[in-house]
């Protein structure tokens, strides 16, 4: 995972290429604390909630923290690069739709609506980044401004349309069962049902991690997220690869669309609102500064299972769901601020 | 020992409204049924996962018909709730996970639940669906549906409209997506003489509700009828007449005390009553005769708690329910 040890340099050269030792190199590493983080809420749940230990349960807790995880590693590069996108929620159900209203209208094969939609979702993506670098305004605004032009296609679209404001079923047509299959399918293993999200979400966060610790474009991402100027001026393509951010969540986006298309076959137009402050707060207990320069991939997978966890847990223990959102806050609160404090302390070490 | 402590504290939480002023009256009115159970049958767990959203008035009484039936019944009620499909999908499974005894759900967006419920049938769990999905419910493998049907009542308020004299009407929906709500506004559209147009407004945000509403009125001074969907809609639809300075008469579904109050003074013209409290009651009640004694009610139709069309006339006798948050 991380950058393998340089040879012992002399004494004199630079500190960067000293040799450190792995465990200070994990002590080091943005997502730990997140990961004491995650014990301690399941430990929580296992103790408060009967349930929460099932095998079933396990498979219901993984498949909800998959389904944020997915969009969480690449909200979580985007942020490393300094950026917000608020309209990755909604960008979601845009994508979903687009998939099934092309396939329906057009009486397409649905791999059609599918590809389809995956070019168009990545022009979305395309176009925050684009707007971003062109008007230099803050992404906060940029995104916030996609967030309500696309709920507003997703609702006129769909009515104009379909006539109503959810698409018409597609499960009937070519292609659907073999989508589903990629898209929507489990495994029973041992009595637990693991879902397909759980595999693009295992593969999405590898992919990002390779690229953020093992790539130029990696360095690329944190030297904008630290310093833009300062990366321009040593030749950092920004435009690049701010543009590339976006079209990284705008994928993501695609495959959690396809995901929400193929598993319940009708799409809701209004739905995923919201769900981008989701993302990014997986991200930030991840290990993610809000102000860009520093966090991880890895740490937005901890943080979506910390979320999943504390999401399902509250409902296996039967507490008031009045008090759901609350109980819902203060857990991240105290995730994020345990975090914080192992950080410190790991930090203190070097 | 934790666990038995996280009982007790969510058992007592879910006695105790979170709604405020009322907490007083409702400590006397709910003593008659408080922890006493009117039958000796073990204590069942009965799950119910509605598309509420948060904070919502008309699945609040809901919730009360079901925990009546509940204390009465010797029932352990869990609810839970939420307005997006997928997440009301995955809530259905943590009930299915707790290998609950009984499942209440509502099918608001019916291609979400379809999967997860098949799977509750599956495990054994009896499922009884109210308040939306009746077209889907039987498909499903649930044992009956109890609501009202929404087409049905949406030509009850056309039909109304009509023999009122309105000629253009505005049809108000507050929850996008809820495909319930699309049957009310195309019923009313079907039987009703006039015009009528659909406008979509945010339910979770009131302000948002009302400014919209304004927005059409006064944009459009010939609309003479709004109809909204949920009683709190009614009070904000009556607030962005006064503004517009339009005549239009409010119409709603739905009851509560302000509506109530407003239909007693003619503020509003009539509710569409499908008595929540009874969909909530009738459904716990009979999930725990199907486990006590196999009884299924309805003869695989939906079991009907409305349309009810209330005037001024009825509004009097209803006043006290409506102020103790049951109607």
């Amino acid at each position: 995972m991380t950058a393998t040890g340089q040879p012992a340099a002399p004494a004199g050269t630079d500190e960067r290429l000293l040799r450190t030792s792995p465990l200070r190199r994990l002590l080091g590493r943005p997502e730990l604390g997140s990961v004491v983080g995650a014990v301690a809420v399941f430990l929580f749940f296992t103790i408060v909630a009967d349930s929460f230990l099932q095998s079933s349960s396990l498979g219901t807790v993984l498949y909800a923290a998959s389904t944020l995880g997915i969009m969480a590693a690449p909200v979580a590069l985007l942020m490393i690069g300094g950026e917000f996108d608020l309209s990755a929620g909604v960008m979601v159900t845009s994508s979903a739709l687009i998939s099934s209203m092309f396939s329906y209208q057009m009486t397409a094969n649905v791999w059609v609506g599918v590809f389809v939609s995956l070019l168009v979702t990545l022009g979305f993506g395309a176009f925050n980044g684009f707007m971003l670098t062109r008007t230099k305004l803050p992404s906060f605004i940029i995104t916030l401004g996609t967030f309500l032009m696309l709920t507003g296609l997703n609702l006129g679209f769909t009515k104009l349309i379909s006539g109503t404001v959810s698409t018409k079923a597609i499960g009937n047509m070519e292609g659907f069962s073999s989508a589903r299959k990629i898209f929507a399918s489990y495994l029973t293993v041992g009595g637990v049902e693991l879902k397909v999200t759980i595999l693009w979400w295992a593969v999405l966060v590898a992919v990002a991690t390779w690229i953020l610790l093992r790539t130029r474009f990696g360095n690329w991402i944190f030297a904008v997220g630290g310093e833009a100027d300062a990366a321009r001026a040593v030749g950092v393509p920004v435009v690049r690869t701010k543009i590339g951010l976006y079209l990284g969540v705008a994928f993501a986006a695609w495959v959690s669309g396809q995901h929400l298309l193929f598993s319940y076959d009708v799409v809701q137009s209004g739905e995923g609102v919201g769900n981008e402050l989701t993302y990014i707060i997986a991200a930030v207990i991840g290990g993610c500064l809000i102000t860009g320069g520093y966090g991880s991939a890895i740490g937005s997978a901890v943080g979506a299972v910390i979320f999943g966890m504390t999401s399902k847990g509250i409902v296996y223990a039967e507490w008031n769901p009045d008090w759901f959102k609350f109980f819902l806050g203060a857990m991240l609160l105290l995730a994020t601020l345990l975090n914080a404090w192992v950080r410190k302390r790991a930090e203190a070490t070097k | 020992m934790g666990a038995v402590l996280a009982a007790v504290l969510g058992a007592s939480l879910m006695g105790c409204s979170s709604t405020g002023g009322k907490r007083a009256e409702e400590r006397a009115a709910k003593q008659a049924a408080e922890g006493r159970s009117a039958v000796n049958t073990p204590r069942w767990t009965f799950a119910m996962v509605t598309h509420s959203g948060d904070g919502d008035t008309f699945w609040d009484i809901v919730q009360k018909g079901a925990q009546q039936a509940a204390d009465k019944d010797n029932i352990n009620f869990l609810y839970s709730h939420n307005d997006e499909g997928q997440q009301q999908a995955e809530l259905v499974q943590t009930a299915i996970d707790k290998k609950v005894d009984g499942l209440i759900v509502s099918l608001a967006k019916p291609d979400s639940m379809k999967t997860v419920v098949a799977k509750a049938v599956k495990a054994g769990i009896p499922v009884i669906t109210v308040n939306s999905g009746s077209a889907e419910s039987k498909a499903f493998g649930a044992l009956t549906h109890i609501g009202q049907d929404e087409s049905i009542a949406g030509e009850a308020v056309g039909d109304e409209l009509g023999g009122r004299g309105r000629k253009k009407a505005l049809c108000v929906l507050h929850e996008q997506g809820n495909v319930g709500h699309e049957q009310r506004c195309a019923g009313a559209k079907k039987t009703f003489d006039g015009t009528m147009q659909n406008l979509y407004v945010d339910g979770t945000n009131m302000p948002d509700v009302q400014a919209s509403i304004e927005a059409k009125l006064s944009a459009d001074k010939s609309i003479d009828a709004v109809v909204t969907l949920g009683a709190p809609f009614a009070a904000a639809a009556v607030k962005a007449k006064k503004t517009a300075g339009s005549k239009a008469e409010i119409d709603t579904f739905d009851l509560n005390a302000s509506v109530a109050a407003g239909l007693s003074d003619e503020t509003l013209g009539f509710a569409v009553d499908q008595q929540p409290y009874l969909q909530g009651y009738e459904a716990v009640d009979l999930l725990w005769l199907h486990r006590f004694n196999k009884n299924v009610l309805g003869g695989g139709r939906p079991v009907l708690t409305g349309p009810q069309i209330i005037t001024a006339a009825d509004a009097d006798q209803l006043a006290e329910y409506t102020d103790r948050g049951t109607r």
